[in-house]
């Protein structure tokens, strides 16, 4: 066992995890119960169900500890020490509101007022210190933080990005009195211009760096307990992989952690598979979660949104989320339309099949009264069956009545709508970006998405679908294939025009390197270590900006970069996003983006295809009655895991495995390649 | 729509084809945001666009995100396009009419409407349009919030429907007379083509879709959304009890005349039915609070949307309404009269109409919220003689309702306009905010209480003169509470160091303050829900504790509980 590297995904009902042996080219899979609020003891029970973590040489990990923390508000209780005058950013927002039409609700800040103190000290947009940072009234500020029962502190001054000097004075005096060393300073977090986007990331970076650190640390603990002496590493919302020192600097950082594994692992499939434009989708209880793959390249966002006011700012892998998942539930409104969701069951009660009370139609209900889900053998294995016509029943009363519809012409008008709804994120992220589908595969990951791939390559005219070998461990996969990263952000405001272009070339030397460092230290062997520029860059007067990737790297101890280089990028990037350029007016550069890759030995994706004893014949299971299309087929159904590389099972047909189930639509054929997964594609 | 209907969609095609034009009318919007000039388009989202009925203008798709207020006006553009292009024939494929002009489908004159047909094989199939507020047209006043304006050519330059592109050609010469009349060209020219990307992408996705679905099935999808937005509309109405509810409120004054403005709305529910009769409202007035009846209905629309969210936004929705704003009142006010300060009155206009309907329907009554935008305008010179003009918008607290507190400092309901940040605006003007704050005690008491308001201080940091206007209301009449709620706190502006405030309220214009001297803005917060005697001790004590509420304010208005 020895080398080993071992990914683990902790999600809410289940861990899953993935072990692969360089040495051997063996690998092995594990799933066990995940425990909420203690998500440990399911990462050590599943590392021993893989026979333990001593000898393991490395174990990378994507996390939703950090994400439950924000949505359930578990974070730490924070203090904030601010600039005089703006104790209130965080609680101003950005002067939105929840919804554009409705007035109600209100906000509750991650801080609370009477924790958010002001001390004398002001920079200007400039760059200039016009009042030097009060040092007594910081430390006076820290302890009175402390005596209020604060157990994080964030920094945040205004205009810190221009000069970051009044922030590192105040932080050397908190630090000489804080306890711990959860204190996070926003000119560290994140250097960019916009005082809330940048408090906001800063507050809750610093929110979650007890719970972050601690859970952290009781792992570390818990894996040195079983004799662990490899390297412990955690998966960003950037899809790339830090050290748990870094993870403990950034916990805002693991915001997407876990998604973003599956969707690094889901660009490794495709591209060993031949496509190199994908779309990811993961239909799980509450909602359909879809990114995209261009020319094999993830989508980073800039900034995401946790919840109404609370905003991250730092590249993540951008996943358009709809409220369409397994447990969302049908209904007719009131002025006659069918919709589905956002309302859900959830996992508990769950769909009305699941005997555990709810008595609402859901997505789930609808594929299993039509046949598409085998009642007799639920996925993962909590129950033991489902219950078909209590389903039906609701689908009728709920559904049918209010359409004038039967059973199984309701419930199919319930998958129209969901499959029209989850063809609307796909297309939302392609076609309305201008990407052609025909050019783009479906990859489903998680339990669901495999049922519904069919209709969504017939209703957006997608290529193909790509069903992984393993879908359910997709997530645990993209664990052990993820490259090392780091991001960083500069706000640099310099006119294009009076460009020096040596004083550019030296802020991108200088933030390559740091950013190198971080990489190199993580200490995970890597092949070369590559660093990307993105300018933001807008005319003069816009104030948003267009990312203008610089076409440059660093070599002896300079990039080269010309002022004509940065115009052709920007004239080129501007014309990408909008039709029209505006020639004559003055160009900026407002901010700088450096990212430091550490590229990640390549896994050979064959080591999980099926073994030579595969075959049809072993794989086949009979057939049952499947509804497509207003009526019953004759659907054969196969063990998938059972075919052979190869075989093509034309629809219709139902492909069962343990963690998820594939539907093969009349008119569709499903293809076994070399690596196991399914291709399905119109016949 | 002329052709003849299909065959009713079903409820799914429907379902699909809604989302499929939504998502159109939403990538105009986030185009324009993202290439527009002017912060009030790119932070503060002032701007719409939608695809409108090839005869009657009637709003078939709209986006989303775009301007709550221009969700109901835009239908009002485009049929002023249509009147002339009925008048004067012409219309061909590949135009675009400009135009701004108020008492003809506009706002006010900030505000540039962009309209575009649309034809399929050589027919007119429907209209495109776009509106974005540029900030300066000309006129007395940098950003043409003028409040002494008593006419509308003080307030800027006027635009009637012209061919801005004509048969695919762009028209110089009025980009000459458009560049001529502002004092930030630039701006305004970057924004325009900001609009334009915005209909080249609209028109390329409709398009797409057309192909896609045939043209007449898109027809029966917009007659069929349209219906069903009536029959929500329709049962929402037919769910109140039937009656007549009457609701006034007042504006401080236009600006010109120190009097008070009654806004007054008589609500009657017949049935199905919904009448919003603002006869009893003052005259039109001398200064620029007047309103057009196309803003009076768009106002109705949007106050009727926020009372009603789960209708969708379209025409279908005003079919069972009828609004009577008579010409001779300040809501249904003709050319020359001056509209720039429009926001003011729209924003009482939909108070009366939550008032009335709290009236109708206790159990949903919402307190008013902050009701004024502040449009503050601060300008001056720069060390090397360029003009420089900070215009912006403030925010304030929203009502007290039967579920929560009104939230602290939020936009008002005819926008979802972000505010631009402190570091962007001090980046970009010679000024320095010392304050930036939430506003103690501005919330009106209730057993929910009013959202605060906020505190914005800036310090002039240019050598010359800093000059400073403002158009604001709320000076002497305060958001209202209801059920029982108190009212909120009155807007209050000041400047200079000898902290002088506005002999019109919170209207000035023509006064400067010296390098280091500020300008102070303390905006309302929103009205209280329910009695404030039946406030919980534990949330009183909490008030108090995080300074939302003063001890001496909670000692007088929750009798001295919570301490």
């Amino acid at each position: 066992m020895s080398g080993a590297i071992v990914g683990v995904d902790v999600g809410g009902t289940f861990t899953d995890l993935f072990l692969f042996d360089p040495a051997t080219a063996r690998f092995q899979t594990a799933k066990v119960p995940s425990q909420r609020g203690d998500e440990a003891s399911g990462f050590l029970a599943g590392l021993r169900a893989l026979g333990g973590a001593a000898g393991m040489a490395a174990v990378v990990h994507g996390t939703t500890v950090g994400t439950n923390a924000l949505l359930e508000r578990k974070g730490a209780k924070l203090g904030v020490i601010t600039t005089a005058g703006f104790r209130d950013v965080l609680e101003m927002r950005r002067r939105d509101r929840r919804h554009t039409w409705g007035l109600w609700g209100d906000f509750q800040p991650i801080a609370d007022r009477d924790l958010r103190l002001e001390v004398p000290e002001r920079c200007l947009a400039v760059g200039s210190i016009h009042t030097p940072v009060d040092i007594a009234a910081v430390e006076a500020a820290a302890r009175q933080l402390l005596a209020a029962g604060a157990e994080a502190c964030a920094i945040i001054f205004i205009n810190a990005y221009a000069n970051p000097g009044n922030e590192q004075a105040a932080e050397e005096a908190v630090r000489r009195i804080w306890p711990n060393p959860y204190v996070s300073v926003s000119s560290e977090i994140l250097p960019e211009i916009r005082e809330f986007e940048r408090a906001s990331t800063t507050a809750l970076n610093a929110y979650l760096q007890p719970l972050v650190a601690g859970y952290l640390g009781k792992l570390e603990g818990a894996l040195s307990h079983e004799g662990f002496g490899g390297r412990f590493h955690i998966v960003q919302s950037n899809g790339g992989i830090m050290s748990t020192a870094t993870a403990r600097r950034f916990p805002a950082r693991t915001a997407l952690s876990g998604p973003a594994a599956g969707v690094i692992a889901a660009g490794a499939i495709a591209k060993a598979a031949g496509f190199s434009h994908v779309i990811t989708c993961d239909l799980g209880g509450t909602s359909f979660d879809v990114s995209l793959i261009a020319d094999g390249q993830m989508e980073l966002a800039a900034q995401a949104t946790i919840d109404f006011g609370l905003v991250i700012r730092s590249p993540m892998i951008e996943i358009t989320t709809i409220g369409a998942g397994g447990g969302s539930i049908a209904a007719v409104d009131r002025g006659g339309l069918l919709q589905v969701g956002p309302e859900s069951a959830g996992s508990r009660p769950g769909p009305v099949c699941y005997g555990q009370g709810n008595d609402r139609p859901t997505l789930t209900d609808a594929n299993l009264v039509l046949g598409r889900i085998n009642a007799a053998r639920p996925i993962g294995g909590a129950l033991t069956s489902l219950d078909v016509a209590a389903a039906k029943a609701a689908i009728e009363k709920h559904v049918g009545a209010a359409l004038g519809l039967d059973a199984m012409s309701a419930a199919e008008a319930i998958l129209r709508v969901a499959n029209a709804k989850m063809a609307g994120a796909i297309r939302l992220v392609s076609i309305e970006r201008g990407l052609d589908p025909a050019r783009f595969v479906a990859l489903p990951f998680g339990g669901g998405g495999a049922l519904h791939v069919g209709a969504l390559l017939t209703e957006v005219g997608l290529k193909a679908a790509l069903v992984p070998r393993f879908p359910g461990v997709t997530s645990a996969l993209g664990c052990i294939i993820a490259d090392v990263r780091h991001d960083q952000v500069r706000t640099l405001n310099l006119d294009l025009d009076s460009l020096d272009p040596t004083a550019l070339d030296a802020h991108l030397v200088r933030e390559a390197s740091t950013a190198v460092a971080v990489v190199r230290d993580a200490g995970l062997p890597v092949e070369a270590i590559e660093t990307l520029f993105t300018l933001d860059m807008h005319y003069a007067g816009q104030t948003h900006t267009v990312a203008v990737p610089l076409p440059v790297t660093v070599a002896g101890n300079s990039t080269g970069v010309t002022r004509d280089i940065v115009r052709k990028a920007f004239e080129a990037a501007y014309q990408r996003a909008f039709s029209r350029l505006l020639p004559g007016l003055p160009v900026r550069i407002v901010s700088l983006r450096s990212a430091a890759i550490g590229r990640r030995p390549a896994f050979d994706l064959a080591a999980l295809a099926p073994g030579p004893d595969a075959s049809l014949e072993k794989a086949t299971r009979g057939a049952r009655h499947v509804w497509f299309d207003g009526a019953w087929h004759e659907a054969r159904i196969y063990a998938r895991l059972e075919l052979p590389v190869g075989a093509e099972i034309p629809g219709p047909a139902i492909l069962e495995q343990p963690d998820a189930t594939v539907v093969v639509d009349p008119g569709l054929v499903a293809r076994v390649d070399r690596f196991g997964n399914l291709i399905i594609e119109r016949a | 729509m002329n052709e003849a209907s299909p065959a009713r969609l079903d409820a799914v095609t429907l379902a699909v084809l809604k989302g499929r034009l939504e998502q159109i009318a939403d990538e105009m919007d986030a185009t324009l945001y993202r290439s527009a000039f002017n912060p009030i388009i790119a932070e503060a989202r002032d701007a719409c666009h939608g695809v409108y009925d090839a005869i009657t203008g009637d709003t078939l798709v709209q986006g989303t995100k775009g301007l709550p207020i221009f969700v109901g006006a835009m239908s009002f553009a485009v049929r002023s396009v249509i009147r002339k292009v009925a008048a004067e024939g012409g219309l061909q494929e590949g135009d675009t009419f400009l135009f701004n002009d108020p008492y003809d489908g506009g706002t006010h004159l900030n505000d540039f409407r962009l309209v575009r047909p649309i034809f399929r094989a050589g027919k007119l199939f429907c209209w495109v349009a776009s509106v974005g507020h540029w900030l300066d047209i000309g006129g007395n006043v940098p950003g043409n919030y003028n409040p002494r304006a008593t006419e509308s050519h003080q307030e800027g330059v006027r635009f009637p429907p012209v061919k801005l592109i004509r048969a695919g050609q762009m028209q110089q010469d009025i980009l000459d007379i458009l560049a001529a009349n502002s004092r930030v060209p630039q701006s305004n020219w970057g924004d325009l083509n900001g609009q334009l990307n915005a209909l080249d992408l609209g028109e390329k996705r409709l398009i797409e879709l057309l192909d896609d679905y045939g043209d007449a099935r898109i027809a029966a999808a917009f007659a069929q959304l349209a219906d069903r937005a009536e029959a929500l509309m329709r049962a929402e109405i037919a769910a109140l009890p039937d009656g007549r509810y009457s609701f006034d409120d007042f504006l401080d004054n236009d600006g010109v005349k120190d009097e008070a403005l009654r806004i007054a709305l008589d609500l009657t529910i017949a049935g199905d039915r919904l009448t919003l009769d603002m006869s009893r409202s003052s005259p039109s007035c001398a200064g620029p609070l007047n309103i057009s009846i196309a803003t009076t209905v768009a106002a109705c629309y949007v106050a009727l949307k926020h009372a009603f969210p789960d209708v969708p936004a379209n025409a279908g929705v005003l079919r069972p309404v009828e609004v009577i704003a008579p010409p001779t009142t300040l809501l249904g006010a003709e050319a020359p009269r001056p509209v720039a300060g429009y926001t003011e009155t729209i924003l009482r206009l939909i108070g009366v109409i939550f008032g009335a309907l709290g009236k109708a329907r206790p159990a949903t009554a919402t307190a008013a919220p902050f009701g004024t935008i502040n449009a503050l305008a601060l300008s001056g010179q720069r060390e090397n003689g360029t003009r420089w003009v900070m215009f912006s918008f403030f925010g304030g607290g929203l009502g007290g309702n039967p579920a929560t507190d009104g939230l602290h400092h939020a936009n008002n309901p005819i926008s979802t306009a972000t505010i631009p940040p402190v570091e962007i605006l001090e980046a970009a003007y010679p000024v320095m905010f010392t304050q930036w704050a939430l506003r103690p005690d501005s919330g009106g008491a209730g057993e929910h209480r009013g959202g605060v308001g906020a505190i914005y201080e800036i310090e002039a940091l240019a050598p010359g003169r800093t000059e400073v206007a403002l158009l604001g209301e709320r000076g002497r009449f305060a958001p209202f509470g209801v059920a029982g709620g108190a009212s909120g706190a009155l807007n209050r502006f000041t400047w200079g160091s000898a902290g002088d405030t506005p002999p019109m309220a919170s209207k000035i214009v023509g006064v400067s303050i010296a390098q280091g001297e500020c300008v102070r803005l303390e905006t309302p917060g929103g009205g209280g829900w329910g009695d404030p005697a039946a406030r919980p001790q534990h949330a009183i004590a909490r008030d108090i504790r995080l300074g939302y509420v003063s001890a001496e304010a909670a000692a007088r208005d929750y009798k001295g509980r919570g301490q």
